[in-house]
């Protein structure tokens, strides 16, 4: 039944859109989990909130949620810029300061 | 088949095609690259979602903003000719268990949930409803937003560029 749903080539739906931000999101948390290189882990960070707003915006179409939901979308689009500006300028400082950004040799602070 | 269907599956074709493209890809550069056809892939969504102010929005500041600060990022951190942007993958094994198994999830609970699908005809244009919403109810997180972007500016330069004042004082002394 399920399998059904999943396999028919047909109208997209609510679903379709939700299972397409569903495999952005493992696409990201992937991308996060298995990268060492900070810049990496940030793009997949942005993948996370892409397939975040996917959602939002898709819900903001087929259910009463309407307008608000786009709302939303455009708040988080503006947290994403924000995040990304502070997020390379972190970057940046940790490569002068440590000549990398490998996560794992970023490790002063660890006890 | 209609065409937005067909234009609906061609695009998240696109966007998941680009996406794997990104995680998987050894040249960050590649990676990068990869990163901008899929947040285009969304943007396309977004018009199919008939939300065409936020397919605009992702243009302006995902593609012409945010992509072009990680570019900035990855030649500034440039390891230098040694490495060539490589960015290889660790504790691959984890990661793929972790991601397969909460797609499987999230992907169980979308398609098993009873959704109160109300059968819009989907808004004809949202640039005006977004502005009146945004002078009208969302007054106060829009000018937050605006403070907050302006904090993160000064911040963004301050961080970056602290370090080598520092430095530059230390040696001096």
């Amino acid at each position: 039944m399920n399998l059904q749903i999943l396999l028919s080539i047909a109208e997209p739906g609510l679903n379709h859109f939700l299972i397409v931000s569903a495999l952005l999101f493992s696409l990201g948390v992937m991308a996060v989990l298995s990268k060492r290189n900070v810049i990496m882990v940030l793009m997949g960070v942005e993948l996370i909130l892409n397939s975040a707003n996917i959602n939002l915006i898709a819900f903001s179409r087929f259910t009463a949620l309407s307008l608000e939901g786009q709302m939303m979308g455009l708040f988080v689009v503006i947290l994403a810029a924000a995040e990304a500006a502070v997020a390379l300028a972190i970057v940046l400082n940790i490569y002068n300061r440590f000549n990398t950004i490998n996560l794992d040799k970023i490790s002063t602070m660890k006890g | 088949m209609e065409l937005t269907t067909i234009l609906f599956y061609l695009f998240s074709a696109v966007t998941l095609g680009a996406a794997a493209v990104m995680v998987f890809s050894r040249n960050i550069v590649h990676s990068a690259f990869a990163l901008m056809f899929s947040l285009i892939g969304v943007a396309a969504l977004y018009v199919l979602l008939h939300a065409d102010f936020m397919a605009a929005t992702q243009l302006l500041v995902y593609v012409g903003g945010i992509l072009v600060l990680i570019l900035f990022g990855v030649m500034l951190t440039n390891q230098g000719h040694n490495t060539g942007f490589r960015a290889g993958s660790v504790n691959l094994l984890p990661a793929t268990l972790l991601s397969v198994t909460a797609a499987a999830v999230l992907i169980y609970a979308f398609v098993t949930a009873d959704w109160a699908i109300t059968d819009a005809e989907g808004l004809t244009e949202t640039v005006h409803p977004l502005g009146m919403m945004l002078m009208g109810d969302y007054l106060l997180p829009f000018i937050s937003a605006g403070v907050l972007l302006l904090i993160a500016i000064i911040g963004a330069i301050l961080i970056s560029t602290k370090l080598s004042d520092r430095s530059e004082n230390s040696s001096e002394i």
